[in-house]
């Protein structure tokens, strides 16, 4: 985009009406300092009068402008946001239906149970009334939910890779997903710094402690992990942390580089493994150190 | 007082004298013929002008507004201004902006991070009249000091400074303090207030590039 970064308006060198030039003129173009384009752009031949440069500015501010958020929201990691808010939101919805319905089929059947299994076998009956009809039909809703829920995860499972290959070796498709969707997307992830991946999805607690009540959180999301969930409690801390580390490492690989690298893999369960052996011989001493 | 351009009136809605513009509703608000209701309590610069601070916006005419979000002030500013260059960082709320651009010619939208101006400086003119900023950012002070290359001398700015955007455990009387000298080496203060009830620990700066 050479010709764009001088100190040029944005219509330096274009015809009139080259819609993709335009975009890219403002989209990639730059300058240290701004100038009187609407009376250069006269003088330059690209426009008739200023009322005019304002027309094609707007014209092309405009069609830039919406390529651009359309380019940035379509970005996979950007998908994988979406896809993984949408599998909880599904998953939410599906059980609280089902309890709704466990309520009312308890009522009617004898044998109904309640939760979304109980919810899928309700859905294979054949109504006897009305009534029974609507049940069932509420059952049938739920089932849809719940395997939107499991394609969902299913789509993430196998995108999630592909997006963030290192990050979701680590972490797992769906927890990688997550941390994703908690930063914002890949390339914010890959910013944070590992203290914040630490306590990502434990922000009430943490601005809590920030205001001066409580402690502050050991571990956000991370915590659904094994590597954390199950190390022995007084450990936690440190493998929240190791592990935290490591993962700040993979989402800047995969967005920097891309690329799979097997040794920060091999570096994280060491660690987990020096951490983990403390609860069993009693050695302290590998504490605080990375 | 802020004195107000024949582009926006004090009229009255829901039994209140309400600041109103006139141009294509965008979000739904309350309209009384063709003009529409410019709310405070959903914009700073409406908070700014409700508020009383001294703000001119009679001789306005071009304006550069960084952090327009989905629009719903920069519409307001469109309505009674000249040329309107919004710059907007976030991808989702810039595809309301573009709604709002669309019936508005003089509104010119930009997706570029108001903290690089080499950004859209190929873009936006110089010598502008009114620099309004609202982004959610830490160095907001320092934005608008990087962003007054764009007014003409004199040129006002109408800056809204969110005390939890610099530091969320900081006293905000403290940050404004800070914010206040760092807008000092590029603008003259002309006013500063805060912008309860509309806007909790916000604080309204008023300035003239030196």
């Amino acid at each position: 985009m050479t010709e764009h970064s001088t100190d040029r308006g944005w219509f330096a060198g274009l015809e009139p009406g080259s819609v993709d030039d335009a975009r890219d003129a403002i989209e990639s173009g730059s300058a240290a300092e701004p100038a009187n384009w609407p009376q250069q752009a006269v003088e330059a031949g690209f426009a008739e009068g200023e009322a005019d440069y304002y027309d094609l500015l707007h014209e092309a501010t405009v069609d830039a402008t919406r390529a651009a958020v359309q380019q940035r929201e379509q970005a996979d990691d950007k998908q994988l946001l979406h896809a993984v808010r949408a599998m909880d939101d599904a998953t939410r919805t599906a059980n609280e239906l089902a309890e709704r319905l466990g309520e009312w089929a308890g009522t009617l059947f004898d044998d109904a149970g309640t939760g979304v299994d109980a919810a899928r076998e309700l859905a294979d009956r054949e109504p006897a009334s009305p009534l029974e009809a609507r049940v069932i039909s509420l059952a049938e809703r739920v089932d849809d939910l719940a395997g939107e829920a499991d394609e969902l995860r299913a789509f993430i499972e196998r995108q999630a890779p592909e997006v963030a290959p290192n990050l979701s070796e680590m972490a797992g498709a769906v927890l990688a997903a997550r941390l994703i969707a908690l930063a914002g997307g890949l390339e914010q992830l890959a910013k944070k710094p590992s203290g914040t991946v630490q306590v990502l999805g434990a922000e009430d607690a943490l601005f809590a402690h920030l205001a001066g009540r409580g402690s502050s959180p050991k571990h956000g999301i991370i915590y659904t992990h094994e590597y954390v969930s199950g190390t022995r409690p007084e450990d936690r801390g440190s493998a929240a942390r190791a592990f935290a580390g490591k993962l700040s490492i993979a989402a800047r690989v995969d967005h920097y580089s891309g690329e799979r690298r097997p040794e920060i893999h091999d570096d994280l369960a060491d660690r987990m493994s020096t951490i983990r052996a403390r609860g069993t011989d009693g050695d302290d001493t590998t504490e605080g150190s990375q | 007082m802020t004195d107000l351009p024949e582009g926006i009136e004090r009229r009255e809605f829901d039994g209140r004298q309400r600041l109103a513009t006139r141009g294509e509703p965008v979000y739904g608000e309350p309209t009384d013929g063709a003009w529409r209701l410019w709310d405070a309590g959903r914009s700073k610069l409406g908070a700014m002008v409700e508020t009383g601070m001294d703000v001119d916006l009679t001789a306005v005419d071009s304006v550069l507004y960084l952090g327009a979000a989905s629009g719903t002030t920069v519409s307001h500013v469109a309505d009674f201004a000249g040329p309107t260059y919004a710059v907007e960082f976030a991808p989702r709320p810039t595809r309301d902006l573009l709604d709002v651009a669309e019936s508005r010619p003089n509104l010119f939208p930009l997706l570029k991070d108001a903290r690089k101006p080499e950004g859209y400086a190929h873009v936006v003119e110089r010598d502008l009249d009114l620099l309004v900023q609202d982004v959610a950012t830490r160095g907001q002070a320092a934005v608008a000091v990087d962003n007054a290359r764009f007014l003409a001398d004199g040129g006002q700015l109408c800056l809204a400074v969110k005390a939890r955007s610099e530091d969320v455990t900081a006293d905000p009387e403290t940050v404004f303090e800070r914010v206040r000298e760092e807008v000092a080496t590029a603008y003259e203060i002309v006013d500063t207030r805060r912008l309860e009830p509309f806007h909790d620990d916000h604080l309204g700066v008023v300035a003239r590039k030196r």
